[in-house]
């Protein structure tokens, strides 16, 4: 009892106080709740469903030019998939319990449907993966088992192909033919449910009534169409990295000739293509937000006062120029002048990137921007250095430590599925 | 016995069995508590006129619900209004008015304040806030685990041991009533002194106030002289524009109130 009472005459911390700068009229609860972590849990789970999307375009729409980015982008978007939920226990004050989501779901709740979508989602990339490198895991488990002389590693890779060839080991052509037509349906099937992850992403902000910059049935779509842009520009950088890594490591001393010849390094005219698909879908995605932004004004409600002294003034830097100028505007205009080089290619991906991010930034640090009583402000403070478990989840930290662990889980990833080295493929 | 007999004697007793057995009822909780609606819904009146702005009522809330004392969050606050006569709206609710309205000075956040001089204010006034328990609570429509939940008698309760401590909640509520528990780590709001209300005692904010500004009553009881003011007499609510039905009436609300 007397640890409640110390605990409570002294001064605990209350959750967003150490980032939150209040101005004018705030209510006294009120301090920016929804930090950095649910600005990266839109962007992640948008990179997840963009990442799906682009590679759907090639088994469902058959889009050749895209065979390799197909493949790529399927693995990545299952490293991305464990990362998504990530920024959501992060912010909970209570992680331990976050299970409840999945176990009591309140299905009122735009957030109880996360479990139901995401495992859902899950389950349709996990199984399409399988299709796609089932032949491979039959290859590898048979290769090995005949091996006399296995290395440690060698006997792990064995045991993890065997296990994941579930005990199928029939890769006749009949059966491979099926493989694809599974792969074709599932693929199908889910780009419907990637964008409903995300869009309901959207929703999760669009239908909260007492939020004002947030309340508007335009977001689930401005959500989607922004999630694929950043999905592409995603995995055509990440496309380009790897591949150049590989180049540079085969053109090593003590690397075989013909080896070095194989691995050429970026194909230009994959990046070309697949930037042609980014263009398309960043139109739409500036459009919606533009035509938001002009209802907003037009229609001037209660709200458009205190809306306009956010948008145009005290974030005027965040949202017109860091987002729309430099994200989004000279991003487009790289795009479309003609005679793509790598180089600029991976400087405009970067920029439409950090675009996406200021857009979930502007979003959810913008929507918490002012106060209920609409004649307050708050600033947000993002913790750099942090000092308490707090500041280190809600802070530069726990932004990175989610934004690099994409890159670690791909990275095992591609040990069990590997993207480059079978040729033949599906 | 013979067959026949065993199948007559079989058909008799499923269809007793039947019988008996339509009589009973599988009943959900839900669905008694609808069956015999509460006798109670508790709402609240606010006498705008009568408050002093003295901060009592958030000094009886802190200790009473063991919110600490000198975390800036609380369940009730007291806000001030202050118009002056070259027509600007100054509003201001220092650490929620629990030390009380002491000084003149207005507080506009970033460490800086306003003083006013008595003679520039064309009119001021206190306006106290707590939770509207509304009628339709957007708070309890968006948890996701079903943490937070309306009783029957229309109060909003938190379940302390189930809340995940996502915020949904606090970003739902037009109000502003919602903040996490600095010591629990959960969503934490006003319930009118839940403990107290259902032991015939009053909520410890409205035995605090000296003024009777606060006061608490049952909307299905007409004997009741908080429902007969808000039945009879002009009250009002705050921001019903977002169809919360709220349950905290005020009198005397002046259009400058947010």
């Amino acid at each position: 009892m007397s640890d409640i009472l110390s605990t409570l005459l002294g001064n605990p911390v209350v959750h967003g106080e150490e980032w939150t700068l209040k101005e004018l009229f705030v209510y006294p609860n009120e301090y920016i709740y929804w930090s950095i972590q649910i600005v990266m849990y839109p962007f992640m789970t948008g990179l997840v469903a963009g990442a799906f999307v682009l590679s759907s375009l090639y088994h469902v729409f058959g889009m050749k030019q895209l065979k390799d980015m197909a493949r790529f982008s399927l693995v990545f978007s299952f490293a991305l998939l464990f990362v998504a939920p990530m920024p959501l226990l992060f912010h909970l004050q209570q992680p331990l319990r976050g299970i409840h989501v999945f176990m009591t779901p309140h299905f009122t709740s735009a957030i109880a449907a996360f479990g139901v979508v995401f495992s859902t989602y899950g389950a349709i990339v996990a199984s399409e993966l399988w299709f796609v490198y089932r032949k491979y895991f039959v290859q590898t488990s048979q290769r090995l088992r005949n091996k006399m002389d296995r290395t440690l590693p060698e006997t792990i890779k064995y045991l993890v192909t065997t296990i994941l060839t579930l005990g199928s080991y029939d890769i006749s052509e009949k059966a491979l033919q099926r493989d694809e037509r599974a792969v074709k349906i599932l693929a199908g099937v889910g780009i419907p449910v990637a964008c409903f992850l995300h869009g309901y992403a959207g929703f999760i902000f669009g239908s909260v009534k007492a939020n004002a910059l947030w309340m508007t049935p335009l977001m689930p779509v401005i959500f989607i169409m922004s999630a694929i842009v950043s999905g592409i520009a995603l995995c055509m950088l990440t496309y380009i990295i790897t591949m150049e890594l590989r180049r540079l490591r085969a053109s090593r001393p003590g690397i075989p000739y013909h080896l070095r010849e194989e691995i050429k390094g970026v194909e230009l005219n994959e990046i070309r293509m697949t930037s042609r698909y980014l263009i398309f879908f960043m139109i739409f995605a500036i459009s919606l937000e533009l035509l938001d932004l002009v209802f907003r004004g037009y229609t001037a409600v209660k709200s458009w006062d205190v809306l306009r002294s956010v948008i145009y003034g005290k974030d005027f830097t965040n949202i017109f120029i860091l987002q729309y100028t430099v994200g989004n505007l000279i991003p487009f205009i790289s795009l479309l002048i003609p005679g793509l080089t790598i180089r600029r290619a991976v400087v405009t991906l970067l920029l439409v990137l950090f675009g996406v991010f200021m857009m979930r930034w502007n979003v959810v640090i913008g929507g918490q921007s002012f106060s209920l009583s609409f004649s307050g402000y708050m600033h947000y403070h993002l913790p750099i250095i942090p000092h308490n478990i707090e500041t280190f989840k809600e802070g530069l930290a726990g932004m990175l430590v989610i934004l690099v662990m994409p890159f670690v889980l791909f990275w095992i990833l591609t040990k069990i599925f590997p993207v480059f080295e079978f040729k033949e493929g599906h | 016995m013979t067959r026949r007999e065993f199948l007559k004697n079989t058909l008799r007793l499923t269809g007793a069995l039947a019988m008996a057995g339509s009589a009973i009822e599988i009943l959900k909780p839900d669905s008694v508590f609808s069956a015999r609606p509460s006798d109670v819904r508790w709402v609240f009146l606010v006498d705008t006129y009568k408050c002093v702005g003295c901060g009592m009522c958030v000094r009886a809330c802190k200790l009473e619900n063991e919110v600490p004392y000198d975390a800036n969050v609380t369940r009730t606050w007291v806000e001030r209004y202050v118009l002056t006569k070259d027509g600007r709206l100054l509003a201001d609710s220092p650490k929620g008015a629990r030390d009380g309205f002491i000084s003149p000075r207005i507080d506009l956040g970033m460490g800086e304040y306003r003083e006013i001089r008595p003679e520039e204010i064309e009119k001021a006034f206190f306006v106290p806030k707590l939770c509207n328990q509304c009628e339709n609570p957007p708070c309890v429509q968006v948890c996701p685990v079903g943490a937070t939940y309306q009783a029957s008698d229309g109060v909003v309760l938190v379940d302390r041991k189930w809340c995940i401590g996502c915020g949904y909640c606090i970003m739902a509520c037009p109000y502003g009533v919602r903040f996490f528990h600095p010591v629990y780590k959960v969503a934490e709001k006003c319930n009118f002194c839940y403990h107290r209300i259902n032991k015939g005692l009053k909520p410890a904010c409205v035995l605090a106030c000296p003024f009777d500004a606060r006061r608490i009553g049952n909307i299905k009881d007409p004997d009741d002289p908080v429902t007969k003011v808000i039945t009879k007499e002009r009250v009002s609510v705050l921001k019903d524009e977002y169809g919360t039905k709220p349950q905290v009436y005020y009198i005397g609300l002046s259009k400058e109130v947010r």
